[in-house]
C-alpha cells in the first residue's frame, strides 16, 4: 500500500462548489439576522464551517477501509448515544435531541452524527453482499440495521432526521442490486405509509400531535394563517414575492420583518429566494445539482464497492436534505425540520455535512491505491 | 486488511447513471416549483407580502364647513380622537378584548357584535371602536401601548354646531354610518365613520365628506411599527356657503322664541333661503357623538316632534293666507266679477249649515264686517266674503290656481324629506276617500280650512311669487346656486296690482289684520292666517284646550311689488290670530333685513362679528377650530330684538 495521498488528489472542484454554497449561506444568514437580536450569527456559522473543514481533512486522511472495519463498534456506540439522549438529553423546542459534550461544553445533536455512522455501517453491509442481486434476507437485514436507530430517533422525536435514514438504505439497496419486484413492493409500501400519515384515523395513532398539525397545516395552510399553516404560507409569500430578480440583498420584507419562520436556518432558502429571486434560486439549486452530480462521479470512480457505497450514502443523505427542505420552502412538503445542507445555520448539521464530504474525499484520495 | 472488501471492483455503473438522472430530475422539479411561485404567481405573492408588512391607518378627511352668506362660520370642526382596533392578529384581539372592554368602558357584548359584523372586511383594515375618546380613554391607551398592541388612536375632526339648536333643522347632523350605508359605499365607509343623517349634512354629504387618506405603517411579524411609507393625504371635504344670513337667522330664532312653529325667509328674486327656523329644536352637538337606541326612540316619540323640520315638513291648513289664492282665481277668472260685494253679518248659511266668520268670535269690536268687497275682504280677512266667492268659483278652479302656485307640490328645495302638502280636488277625494266631492267642501277650502294643507316654505314661495308677478323661484339653501329653477304663471297686471295693494293694506290700512305691524319707511305687506284645528262649534262645545288652539300664520314681504324678502311664519297652537302671534316675527325679520341693508353690510347686527372669511376651501387645521361666531354677536342680536319688541307696543 502506498503512502498517504497528496493534496493534488483532493476533489478541488467539489470543494469549490462546497465553498460557494457555504458563502451563499453565510451571506443570507447575515442578511436575515444583522438587523435583529441574532446579529453576528453569520460569524458563528463561519466558525462552524472552519471546524467542519478541519474535521473534513482530518477524516479524509484516515483510510476509509479502517473506518469500515470499525463499523460494528461505531454502530453500537451510536445506539448507546441515542439511548443516552433519551435519558439525559437536553430538551429544546419540545424535543430531546441534544447532548452536552463533556470536554467543550457544546451541545451536540447526536442524530446528526448517527447519520454518518449509518452511512458507514450500510456501506460496509452492502459491500459484503457479494451477489449481483440483493435477496430478501439481505434486504431485511439492512432494514433492521437502519430500523433500530430510526425508532430511537423518532422517540426524541425527530421525524426529519429519522426520515433521512430511509433514502440511505434505499439508495444503498438500489445500488447493491435491488430486484425490481422488491423495489415495486417497497415503493407501494412507502406510498401506503405516506398515505397513512396523511389519513387522519391512522396518523392519530402513529404521529405526535405536533407532527399531525404540521401535516394538516401543509394540506390546508390557509385555514389557520396564524397557526401552523402560517410558516408555510409566509415562506411561499416570501418566495413568490421575490419574483424573478429578487428584492435585493437585505431588502426582503418577509425576511427582514421576521415573517419567515427560522429564516436563518430551516427556511434560509425562503429568505434567499425572496432577496435574490428566481435567478438566485437558479444559482443555488444549480450548485446543489453540481455538488450531487460530482458525488455520483466520485462514486463511479471509486476504487471498490465499499467506497462507492460510502459516497452514494452521502449523496443520498444530502440529496434528500435538499429535496425535502426546498420542497418545504415552496410549500410542496410539510414542515419536517430538515435543514438545507451548508446554507442553513447550525453546528451539528454543518459538521455532519463536512464529515460526510470528508468520507467522500477519503474515497477519492484512495481511488488509485493498489 | 480483511477479506470483506476483497478486490471486487465491479461497480453498478448503470444504476449510478440512473442516480444522476434522478438528481437532475429532482432539481428540475424543484426549479419548476420556484418558477410557478416566482414568475407565474409572483404578483399575487407580492401583494400578499405588501399586505403583511403594511398596516393602513385611516386618515379621516375633515368635513367641509358651512358658512353663511357673508362667510361667517355656521358649522365648524373640532379635534377629537377615535380609538382604532387593529384586527390583523385576531388571537391578540381576543386575548385583550376583556381588558379593552373594561378600560374603555365599552360593553363586551358590543365589542363582540362589532367584530362579528366586520369580519368580512379585510383583516388589515382597522375598525373604530370608540369615537370621541375621553382623556381617561387616551390615558388608558397610552399606558397600555406595549401590552395591548391592538389599540391605536387617530385624530378625527368632529362637527361643532352653533349651540342651542341654532339653524339646527336646516343644517341637520351627522351620525355613525349604518350597516346599509357601509354596504352601499363600496368600501369607502368603515364602521364608526360619520356621515350626514339629516338636513344639509345629508343633502350635501358627498361634497362635505371629502376622501379619507391612509397612513401606511410598516409592521414586523409581531405587529411592531418599524417604519412608514408615504402617507396618502386625506382630501378635506368641500366647504359650502349657504344663502342663510346669520343676522336674520338670529332674529328668527329669537323672535319665534320658545313657541313651537317655523320661520322661512326667502329672497323671492332668486329663491335663496335667508333664514329657516323650526322650534322646538335640538342641539345637534348632542348628536355628534352617538345616540343610544333608547334616546333615539324617545326623541322620535316626543309629541313635540323636535326632529321635525316644520319649515318644510309641517303640513297644516294655511287658513286665511289661502284667501290670496281664492282672490287671485276670482280676479283672473272674473268669477264672481270684481265688483262682487257681499254682506257679512258674522255668519252665513249654505246648504242648511251655518258657517261663521272669525269676526263673530272677535273679543273686541263689532261682530260683523258688514258690506264687503274684495279689497276689504282681504284686509279684514272676511270669511263670509270668501265663502261666497269659493262657492261661485268651484273646487276645480281653486285647485287649478292653488296647484299652479305650488300647493300640493314639493318646492324642490335642497333639503331631504320635504313634504308636499295637499290641495284637495274631486279627483283626490275619489282616489283617496272613495267618495264624491261635496259641493259644500269648497266653502272651507276657499278660506284655507278643510283638507288643504301647506308647509311654511310653500306659503313663502307662493306669496313671494304672486307678489313678483307670477314668477316662482325654486327655494334653495346654497348661495350662488347656478340655474335656479323658475316657474312662471301668467297673472294679469291688474290682478297683481289688486292683490298686492290689498296685502299692503293688511299692514298699512285701517282695519287691516296686520295693522299693528306697520314699519315706517318700509312697504311691509302680507297676509295673516288663523287656521282652526277644530271647528268653531266643536271648540264652543269642548272648551279651550291648548292642543286644539289655532295655528297662527303670517306671510309678509317687502316692498309691496317685486319683493326682496318674503317671510313665512307659523306659530302652532298659539290661540291667537295670525296677525298677533306670527306677524311680529315676520315684522322683526323684515325690519332686521332693512336695517342691515340701509346701513350697508355689515349692518346693525353684524357690527361686532369678525369680517367675512375667505371662501376658498382652506387646509384644515382641526386643532384650532374656534368658536365660529363670537358670543358678543349673539348678545348684540338679542338686544336688537328686544328693541324691536319694545317698539311694537301699541
Amino acid at each position: 500500500m502506498k503512502d498517504a495521498p497528496g493534496t493534488r488528489d483532493y476533489d478541488w472542484w467539489l470543494l469549490a462548489i462546497l465553498a460557494t454554497i457555504c458563502a451563499l449561506g453565510v451571506i443570507e444568514i447575515y442578511s436575515a439576522t444583522h438587523g435583529s437580536s441574532l446579529a453576528g450569527m453569520h460569524w458563528k456559522q463561519v466558525r462552524w464551517l472552519a471546524v467542519g473543514l478541519v474535521l473534513m481533512f482530518a477524516l479524509s486522511r484516515v483510510d476509509y477501509h479502517l473506518i469500515l472495519e470499525q463499523a460494528l463498534i461505531l454502530y453500537l456506540l451510536s445506539l448507546a448515544a441515542l439511548l443516552a439522549v433519551l435519558l439525559i438529553g437536553h430538551t429544546h423546542f419540545g424535543a430531546k435531541r441534544w447532548i452536552q459534550l463533556p470536554a467543550i461544553g457544546e451541545l451536540i445533536q447526536v442524530s446528526e452524527l448517527v447519520k454518518l455512522v449509518i452511512i458507514i455501517v450500510l456501506a460496509r453491509f452492502f459491500a459484503e453482499v457479494r451477489t449481483d442481486e440483493l435477496d430478501l434476507r439481505d434486504l431485511i437485514k439492512a432494514g433492521l440495521i437502519v430500523g433500530v436507530p430510526l425508532v430511537l430517533i423518532l422517540k426524541q422525536p425527530d421525524l426529519g432526521t429519522a426520515l433521512v435514514l430511509m433514502p440511505m438504505v434505499a439508495v444503498g439497496a438500489f445500488l447493491a442490486g435491488l430486484k425490481w419486484q422488491h423495489a415495486a413492493v417497497f415503493s407501494l409500501a412507502g406510498i401506503f405509509l405516506v398515505g397513512a400519515v396523511f389519513y387522519p384515523p391512522v396518523s392519530r395513532r402513529i404521529l405526535k400531535p405536533y407532527q399531525r398539525e404540521r401535516i394538516t397545516s401543509f394540506l390546508h395552510p390557509e385555514e389557520d394563517a396564524k397557526g401552523s399553516g402560517y410558516q408555510l404560507l409566509q415562506s411561499k409569500i416570501a418566495v413568490g414575492s421575490g419574483g424573478f430578480w429578487g428584492k435585493g440583498f437585505g431588502n426582503g420584507t418577509q425576511n427582514q420583518l421576521g415573517y419567515i419562520p427560522v429564516r436563518y436556518s430551516d427556511f434560509i432558502m425562503s429568505a434567499w429566494a425572496e432577496e435574490q429571486g428566481f435567478k438566485g434560486v437558479l444559482l443555488a439549486l444549480g450548485l446543489y445539482m453540481a455538488l450531487l452530480l460530482r458525488l455520483v462521479q466520485n462514486a463511479q470512480r471509486a476504487k471498490d464497492r465499499a467506497g462507492m457505497f460510502l459516497v452514494m450514502g452521502v449523496a443520498a443523505a444530502l440529496g434528500f436534505h435538499v429535496l425535502v427542505n426546498v420542497a418545504m420552502v415552496i410549500g410542496a412538503m410539510p414542515v419536517t425540520g430538515i435543514p438545507l445542507p451548508l446554507m442553513s445555520y447550525g453546528g451539528s448539521a454543518t459538521l455532519f455535512v463536512f464529515l460526510a464530504i470528508g468520507l467522500v474525499m477519503n474515497v477519492r484520495l484512495r481511488r488509485f491505491v493498489n | 486488511m480483511s477479506h470483506w472488501f476483497g478486490n471486487d471492483n465491479r461497480l453498478p455503473q448503470a444504476r449510478l447513471a440512473i442516480a444522476s438522472y434522478i438528481i437532475v430530475g429532482m432539481i428540475g422539479v424543484l426549479l419548476l416549483g420556484f418558477w410557478k411561485l416566482q414568475v407565474i404567481d409572483s404578483d399575487k405573492y407580492a401583494a400578499l407580502a405588501e399586505r403583511n408588512r403594511v398596516r393602513e391607518i385611516p386618515v379621516i378627511a375633515p368635513r367641509g364647513r358651512m358658512l353663511d352668506r357673508d362667510g361667517r362660520v355656521l358649522v365648524d370642526n373640532r379635534p377629537s380622537f377615535s380609538v382604532l382596533l387593529l384586527r390583523d392578529d385576531m388571537t391578540q384581539v381576543e386575548k385583550h378584548l376583556a381588558a379593552i372592554s373594561e378600560g374603555l368602558g365599552i360593553p363586551l357584548a358590543d365589542l363582540k357584535d362589532q367584530l362579528n359584523s366586520t369580519k368580512n372586511l379585510a383583516k388589515f383594515q382597522p375598525i373604530i371602536i370608540k369615537s370621541d375618546a375621553s382623556p381617561a380613554d387616551i390615558a388608558f391607551i397610552e399606558s397600555h401601548k406595549s401590552d395591548i398592541p391592538v389599540l391605536e388612536m387617530i385624530p378625527v375632526s368632529r362637527r361643532r354646531y352653533l349651540p342651542g339648536g341654532f339653524l339646527s333643522h336646516a343644517v341637520g347632523y351627522v351620525g355613525e354610518v349604518s350597516e346599509q350605508q357601509i354596504e352601499a359605499s363600496n368600501g369607502k365607509l368603515r364602521p364608526g365613520d360619520f356621515a350626514g343623517k339629516f338636513g344639509l349634512e345629508l343633502q350635501y354629504n358627498d361634497s362635505l365628506q371629502g376622501t379619507d387618506g391612509k397612513r401606511r405603517v410598516i409592521v414586523n411579524s409581531v405587529g411592531k411599527e418599524v417604519g412608514h411609507l408615504p402617507t396618502q393625504e386625506a382630501i378635506p371635504g368641500k366647504q359650502i356657503q349657504l344663502s342663510i344670513d346669520y343676522d336674520l337667522q338670529q332674529v328668527a330664532e329669537q323672535s319665534l322664541g320658545e313657541r313651537p312653529g317655523a320661520v322661512v325667509a326667502l329672497d323671492p328674486r332668486n329663491g335663496e333661503v335667508l333664514a329657516m327656523a323650526s322650534h322646538p329644536a335640538l342641539d345637534p352637538n348632542d348628536f355628534a357623538v352617538r345616540v343610544s337606541a333608547d334616546e333615539w326612540k324617545k326623541l322620535n316619540e316626543d309629541p313635540q316632534k323636535p326632529l321635525l323640520n316644520r319649515a318644510i315638513q309641517a303640513q297644516l291648513a294655511p287658513g286665511s293666507v289661502f284667501k290670496i289664492v281664492t282672490a287671485t282665481a276670482m280676479l283672473e277668472d272674473h268669477v264672481p266679477a270684481e265688483s262682487f260685494t257681499t254682506f257679512c253679518p258674522g255668519y252665513a248659511k249654505f246648504f242648511g249649515r251655518q258657517y261663521h266668520c272669525w269676526v263673530f268670535y272677535a273679543k273686541t269690536g263689532p261682530k260683523s264686517h258688514g258690506a264687503t268687497h274684495l279689497h276689504e275682504a282681504i284686509l279684514k280677512s272676511c270669511d263670509v266674503f270668501f265663502y261666497n266667492v269659493g262657492l261661485r268659483l268651484g273646487i276645480e278652479r281653486l285647485a287649478y290656481y292653488a296647484s299652479h302656485f305650488g300647493i300640493g307640490h314639493k318646492t324642490g328645495i335642497d333639503l331631504p324629506s320635504e313634504e308636499a302638502g295637499l290641495m284637495p280636488s274631486p279627483q283626490w277625494v275619489a282616489r283617496v276617500l272613495h267618495r264624491k266631492w261635496y259641493q259644500g267642501e269648497v266653502i272651507s277650502v276657499a278660506t284655507g280650512q278643510g283638507a288643504v294643507t301647506t308647509t311654511p316654505l310653500q306659503l313663502a314661495r307662493m306669496i313671494g311669487g304672486i307678489a313678483s308677478g307670477g314668477l316662482f323661484m325654486q327655494p334653495h339653501m346654497l348661495k350662488d346656486t347656478p340655474n335656479v329653477k323658475e316657474e312662471r304663471f301668467s297673472i294679469s297686471e291688474h290682478t297683481i296690482e289688486e292683490i298686492t295693494d290689498a296685502m299692503y293694506g293688511v299692514v298699512n290700512e285701517p282695519g287691516g289684520t296686520g295693522g299693528q305691524l306697520r314699519l315706517t319707511g318700509i312697504e311691509f305687506s302680507g297676509k295673516s292666517g288663523t287656521a282652526q284645528v277644530i271647528g268653531y262649534d266643536t271648540r264652543a262645545r269642548i272648551g279651550k284646550q291648548k292642543k286644539f288652539e289655532d295655528n297662527a300664520w303670517f306671510v309678509g314681504y317687502a316692498p309691496r311689488r317685486n319683493p326682496e324678502i318674503v317671510v313665512s311664519v307659523l306659530v302652532q297652537e298659539s290661540g291667537k290670530h295670525g296677525g298677533e302671534a306670527a306677524g311680529p316675527v315676520v315684522r322683526d325679520i323684515i325690519k332686521a333685513y332693512y336695517d342691515k341693508k340701509n346701513k350697508k353690510t355689515p349692518g346693525q347686527y353684524t357690527a361686532q362679528t369678525r369680517p367675512p372669511e375667505s371662501l376658498e376651501p382652506q387646509p384644515q387645521k382641526p386643532a384650532q377650530a374656534g368658536v365660529p361666531v363670537p358670543r358678543v354677536a349673539l348678545k348684540a342680536a338679542s338686544a336688537a330684538v328686544a328693541r324691536t319688541v319694545s317698539g311694537r307696543e301699541r
